[in-house]
């Protein structure tokens, strides 16, 4: 059995682990965990990972949880192109500042505001109140504009001239949110809470 | 000017920072901030970290952030011995989930742990209702279960027999509720006998060196009122 990777691409750090994977040609088994399911919470899935999380990894008997691990375990062991993870000091540093960073900011926020905005009211027709999803908005639109002035600034990509496991962590995050959903924001803000309901973008791929 | 390091020993990852550098010898120009003075928030701060946060590095014109990429930085600058981080993809592998799942897990409810018993009540004068932190010891409590169950097993340090950065920044959360007061390695052998381990490596001078701060916390003098205003509106998000 090859490598094999536990993922549900409703997660934002499966959808990086997929994309580098695939688009690095790294052959493996893909073993779909589906969250809206309780997949995770099966005792075969804590089999593979205790914590009950996805992503994860299975390489024969190397079991291996948290996606940033993940990445960096793929990027060592498959020998990808440099710039993923680039052997220049400081460029490298600036990669892992910004996975260090990302856990508790980006992926915090967009995490929250996926929630708020829609797992919450729409999915399981819990109410939110409009000041708690104004505030998830408001501390989710800092981070946002962090990312822009302190890690992408003038560059083309988050760490310089080219793009970096930096990059596709933060792109599946800001996609968990999207154009869409942020386009749709303003309007929620103002509008009754009843307007979304039955709405088709609404509802999960 | 050679390497700054930024650091507050109030702080779980400063240090572990501090630790990693003085015992790799790595010389550096250690530059206090003091959090509780609010430091983090001068403008001249802000040139070196941007975040305003603590721990920060400045080596020549590069600054870097993030303790996590602080020590595999001075560990790849400074050639440490391979045990800190190791070149074996597994062994790695494992130091770099450590350093993943920390951040909102042992972090967390440490920071918390401290906070609610200590510094909220004891230093700033401000009641927390014991519902709060009940359910904060809890987490920690669930918390550390992991870190024996998941982490460390039965092994000597949590990648196996040999110490690495996640050891440290293990370590220092740990002291964290120490410093507050809680039992956190009395009930608890086997994360006891680790923190002996990771002592014996440390070295007992550097250890006792590093914890000045949060063991004394109880200690920290009365802080002036318009200091104590800011830092009440800046932590409040760690009542919950």
């Amino acid at each position: 059995m090859g490598l094999e990777l536990y993922l549900d691409l409703l997660s934002q750090p499966c959808r990086a682990i997929y994309i580098f994977a695939k688009k690095n040609g790294i052959p493996f088994q893909l073993r779909t965990v589906e969250l809206l399911k309780g997949q995770h919470l099966s005792d075969a899935f804590a089999q593979v990972n205790p914590l009950k999380k996805v992503p994860a990894l299975k390489d024969g008997d190397f079991t291996l949880s948290e996606s940033v691990a993940i990445l960096l375990y793929l990027f060592h062991k498959y020998k990808v192109p440099d710039y993923w993870y680039p052997q220049d000091l400081q460029a490298r540093a600036r990669v892992d500042e910004y996975l260090a960073w990302q856990h508790t900011a980006l992926r915090r926020n967009c995490l929250r505001a996926l929630w708020h905005k829609v797992m919450l009211p729409v999915v399981m027709g819990e109410q939110i109140s409009s000041e708690l999803l104004a505030a998830t908005l408001a501390e989710l639109d800092v981070t946002l504009q962090v990312l822009e002035d302190k890690f992408l600034q003038d560059k083309a990509f988050l760490v310089g001239p080219q793009i970096s496991l930096a990059d596709l962590v933060a792109i599946t995050e800001l996609m968990h949110v999207s154009v869409g959903l942020w386009g749709l924001a303003a309007k929620f803000l103002k509008a009754d809470p009843s307007w979304l309901h039955g709405t088709g973008e609404w509802k999960l791929q | 000017m050679g390497l700054e390091l930024y650091l507050d020993l109030l702080s779980q990852p400063c240090r572990a920072v501090y630790i990693f550098a003085k015992k790799n010898g790595i010389p550096f120009q250690l530059r206090t901030v003091e959090l509780l003075k609010g430091q983090h928030y001068t403008d001249s701060f802000a040139q070196v970290n941007s975040l305003r946060k603590v721990p920060a590095l400045k080596d020549g014109d590069f600054t870097l952030a993030e303790s996590v990429a602080i020590l595999l930085y001075l560990s790849r600058k400074y050639k440490t011995p391979d045990h800190w981080y190791p070149q074996d993809l597994r062994a790695r592998a494992r130091v770099d989930e450590y350093l993943s799942w920390q951040h909102t897990a042992l972090r967390s409810c440490c920071t918390r742990a401290l906070w609610q018993k200590m510094m909220f009540p004891v230093v700033l004068g401000q009641p927390v209702p014991q519902e709060t932190l009940s359910s904060t010891l809890a987490d920690l409590d669930s918390c550390l279960q992991l870190l024996e169950d998941r982490f460390l097993r039965d092994q000597d340090f949590i990648t196996g027999s040999q110490i690495s950065v996640a050891d440290l920044m293990a370590i220092e959360e740990l002291m964290h509720p120490v410093g507050a007061g809680c039992q956190v390695f009395e009930n608890r052998p086997k994360l006891a006998k680790w923190r002996q381990r990771v002592e014996a490596v440390v070295g007992e001078d550097l250890f006792r060196e590093a914890h000045a701060v949060i063991l004394k916390v109880k200690d920290t003098p009365p802080l002036d009122p318009a200091v104590k205003e800011n830092l009440l509106h800046s932590v409040r998000s760690l009542l919950q």
